[in-house]
């Protein structure tokens, strides 16, 4: 384990609003190729934890080290210059384009391209983009208007998007919300595919524990802004006072329950 | 001492009228999300409509009675065009809110010269404040006291109507949310007409109060709009305190601007603005703007290069107007450089418009800077006509970098506001600045060298440079950078999270698009022989923003087709009518209500229906009205 080199690590984050902690001095490592969920109720600072990481929010206190850098104060594009892919919620595409041109801006912006006012991007890394897109499953709707996507094919696009940059690290904020289960199950059977090929890291935050409880190497379990636990899976599932806060939600899950439907 | 107290006092005075402007375009944007372009239109309708009235009813009642009577009048006015225009475009993108608006504030400069004639109208002074007050030897006038009395009490009384009413709670709550408010049962339509009925009522008294102290004209409507603009910039726009607050700095920067730099007292408005822009680019008292609206985007039309068809074609159209020499007169081909000219500009517009997603409301500015560029090179320094050609653009880039840099700091509306104030600094500065621009006399005597002096040869060298520019640009459209651009504009978040700095991406947009309209506004000066303010004022900058709308926003070269079309209608439409901006005012509404995707998205849309049928659902009429 101490062979695989530490892609991300959070120490003592923390940031409040007007009295009210988000976050509370919130520490985590994570390392390559390494799946790790962040869960949580409705407002135990998930969102927070994530816009610090990904530079949208500056946190109060804390450092942040991303590859060996300090990002804190750092813009998301300078965080994805150090080799951040990152999906969003809600996705976030580009709808006037085509599939394929969506991942080549992606990649246009990886080869600093982005000011070459006379080349011609429709043949810019035309190859990479099909490979990319192919990788997720969505090369035959490479030339289809990005705006007539169903949502499902949305996620893995913005995926596709994501890794152009040849991350190092993914950051996915819950990458399956909004879509059918057997959809979320193929995305992120998808993403822990790619992660694990590529040695990728990724962190994901996930409302649906059967997502969290399939996919996740290790969890950080997040309430009223601090951790209050973090371990494998079946360390966290054993742990009471993470069933104290989620009885009747996801923890109730069996593996064996889910065997069947996930094929 | 006391000098400068009365000019504080001056100050404060002129700020009644134009905080109670601003507070109206406030409220009306905070729940229609409107920005009424045609709020000086109501303003200068107030003062008329009170000119008339106050005339006809005599004593004091008769005054005081006519000024709210005017307001009264105008406000339902108002009512009428929220109930026939606006509720037709309140889900429409806001480059179209604000084209109606501009429409309508165009078509009034006709009513109003119509029903009042052109020339300056003096108002009468009001009842038992016709004296003056005595002030260690300087006078203020007692109407001034009454107006500085007059903006407080304001701002009181709005401040109770939204905290102790019924509806000024329904108001702030439609503020925030207004499809929450809908959700729970109240009747929009009518609140969003109240609220536009205050925001008039407030405009026209605004107006109304001002005619004991300026003369009325019709040209009134366009100065208020622009500092009105420059004022919610400042104070945050939808904030009332905003305006107020906003209103005061305006009038005084401005009362002691002239005793500071008499001639472009502006400047110094301009300044305050720039640096508020930066500390707090929402205003003193304005919260970000919630996710902008799309600006393009009524169709999803992916863009693609020409086939080589399509290549052979343009190539065979532009061989067809080089011919135009061989069988055309004098009078035709002069008629043909203007236009070729205008293709430059309006193409330069379309670009940043369509590509960018920024609709700049003052692109004359960086057209008049590259005629003005030219007029000083061929004038003073008397640099020879190729020469000035080449560096006379660099002042239409130059003010682009500059304005630019600001502008992309903000977005949608604040955007257009932004850039038509940035237009409006230069014409005045253009007008004021008499010594070097020559004021309103402009400069004369710029004309082509002898090789270029020919109709023909002048309309052969505007055809070349308009289908260069226009070739220069669509490569651009196209290139990894014109992606970038679009990225910007499709997905702020997205490109972000991609490493893209939009506002370089978009700055430097900006300084091509500036640029482009530069090298029109140089063949601009050859082509007429001379340079005037005209061609940094806003009618041309709206001339601008109808061709690219007439072509079609969301087309890759729609602007060539809309500003032939355009220009041409326009010449055969002022040799026709004195009432051009009423017509091209009325079109400009019936365009963005009735066909808003202009000629050629139009003739696009069909072209994608015929030539797949089985994907006519998903394609042609796929509308994003309101996106996310």
């Amino acid at each position: 384990m101490s062979m695989v080199p530490t892609l991300l690590s959070v120490e003592a984050l923390s940031k409040s609003y007007g009295g009210v902690h988000a976050v509370r001095s919130v520490s985590f490592e994570l390392r390559a190729g390494e799946i790790l969920a962040l869960i949580g109720p409705n407002g135990a600072g998930k969102s927070t934890c994530f816009d610090m990481l990904n530079g949208q929010n500056i946190p109060d206190s804390g450092r942040i080290t991303l590859l060996g850098e300090d990002t804190v104060g750092r813009k998301p594009r300078a965080i994805w210059r150090l080799g951040v892919g990152r999906t969003f919620q809600i996705t976030a595409t580009f709808p006037t384009m085509t599939v394929r041109e969506n991942v080549q801006v992606a990649l246009v912006s990886y080869g600093r391209q982005l000011f070459n006012l006379w080349g011609s991007t429709a043949a810019y890394a035309r190859e990479e983009a099909g490979r990319l897109l192919d990788l997720v499953g969505m090369g035959a709707y490479a030339g289809r208007p990005c705006g007539e996507l169903a949502y499902g094919d949305l996620k893995r696009l913005e995926l596709a998007i994501a890794l152009a940059n040849q991350p190092r690290l993914l950051l996915m904020d819950e990458p399956t919300a909004g879509m059918a289960p057997r959809e979320r199950i193929e995305l992120m059977r998808l993403t822990a595919r790619i992660a694990r090929e590529q040695s990728i890291g990724v962190l994901f935050t996930e409302h649906d524990m059967d997502v969290v409880f399939e996919h996740a190497d290790r969890i950080l379990v997040l309430n009223r802004g601090s951790l209050i636990a973090q371990g494998s899976p079946e360390e966290v599932r054993g742990n009471p006072q993470v069933r104290a806060i989620y009885l009747g939600e996801g923890l109730v899950y069996d593996a064996r329950h889910r065997e069947g439907a996930g094929a | 001492m006391a000098f400068y107290f009365v000019q504080f006092l001056t100050g404060l005075a002129s700020a009644a009228s134009l905080f109670l402007v601003a507070s109206g375009l406030s409220i009306i944007f905070g729940v229609t999300r409107i920005v009424n372009f045609a709020h000086g239109a109501f303003y200068m309708l107030g003062a008329y409509m009170a000119f008339t009235l106050t005339e006809r009813f005599s004593g004091a009642l008769g005054f005081w009675g006519g000024i709210v009577a005017a307001a009264l009048v105008v406000a339902a006015i108002g009512v009428l065009v929220e109930m026939v225009l606006l509720r037709r475009i309140y889900h429409a993108p806001e480059l179209f809110q604000l084209l109606a608006t501009f429409g309508l504030t165009l078509m009034v400069q006709d009513i109003v010269v119509l029903i009042w004639g052109p020339d300056d109208l003096l108002g009468r002074r009001a009842p038992s404040f016709r004296g003056a007050v005595d002030f260690f030897g300087q006078n203020i006038p007692s109407y001034d006291l009454f107006l500085i009395a007059l903006s407080p009490v304001v701002l009181g009384v709005l401040w109770l109507l939204f905290q102790r009413t019924r509806w000024g709670v329904l108001v702030r709550a439609a503020t925030q949310d207004r499809d929450m408010v809908a959700a729970l049962g109240v009747n929009q339509k009518w609140l969003f007409t109240s609220v536009f009925a205050l925001g008039v009522f407030l405009a026209a008294l605004g107006g109304a109060l001002q005619i004991p102290r300026d003369a009325v004209h019709h040209a009134l409507d366009l100065r208020i709009i622009v500092e009105v603009f420059v004022v919610v910039v400042i104070g945050g726009l939808g904030s009332i305190i905003g305006a107020f607050v906003a209103a005061v700095l305006v009038s005084e920067l401005n009362a002691f601007g002239i005793l500071i730099f008499p001639k472009i007292s502006i400047i110094l408005v301009f300044l305050v603005m720039a640096v508020v822009l930066i500390v707090r680019p929402w205003g003193l008292f304005g919260k970000p703007e919630a996710a902008a609206r799309r600006t393009p985007g009524l169709t999803v039309n992916p863009w693609r290069p020409l086939t080589s068809g399509e290549r052979l074609m343009s190539l065979g159209a532009l061989v067809l107007a080089a011919m135009l020499p061989l069988f055309a007169g004098n009078y035709a081909l002069t008629v043909g450089s203007e236009i070729a000219i205008y293709v430059i500009f309006a193409a330069s517009l379309h670009f940043l418009m369509s590509v960018g997603g920024l609709a700049s409301f003052g692109h004359a500015a960086y057209f008049g800077l590259g005629a003005y560029g030219v007029a000083f090179l061929a004038k003073a320094a008397g640099l020879p006509m190729i020469v000035s050609l080449l560096l006379g653009p660099l002042l239409g880039l130059l003010g682009a970098a500059v304005f630019g840099f600001f502008a992309v700091q903000l977005s949608g509306v604040y955007f257009a506001m932004l850039t038509l104030a940035f237009a409006q600094i230069v014409w005045s500065i253009a007008f004021q600045w008499v010594t070097v621009t020559g004021g309103d006399n402009g400069i004369l005597g710029v004309w082509p060298d002898k090789w270029a002096s020919s109709p023909a040869s002048f309309y052969w060298l505007s055809l070349a440079v308009a289908a260069l520019a226009v070739a220069v640009l669509r490569v651009i459209v196209f290139s990894p950078f014109g992606f970038a651009l679009r990225a910007t504009r499709d997905s702020p978040l997205r490109s972000e999270a991609i490493g893209i700095n939009g506002k370089r991406v978009q700055w430097t947009a900006f300084v091509i698009s500036g640029t482009v309209a530069g090298i029109g506004g140089a063949l601009f000066a050859y082509l007429k022989g001379s340079v005037f303010p005209d061609s940094l004022g806003i009618s041309l900058s709206v001339d601008a923003l109808v061709m690219v709308l007439l072509g079609g926003v969301e087309t890759v070269s729609g602007a060539i087709i809309g500003a032939i079309v355009f220009k041409a209608a326009n010449i055969w439409l002022v040799s026709q009518t004195d009432l051009s901006k009423l017509v091209l005012g009325g079109f400009i509404v019936l365009m963005v209500v009735a066909f808003p995707k202009g000629i050629v998205g139009t003739l696009e849309t069909i072209r994608n229906r015929w030539r797949s049928p089985e994907k006519k659902s998903a394609l042609a009429m796929s509308r994003i009205e309101t996106a996310e």
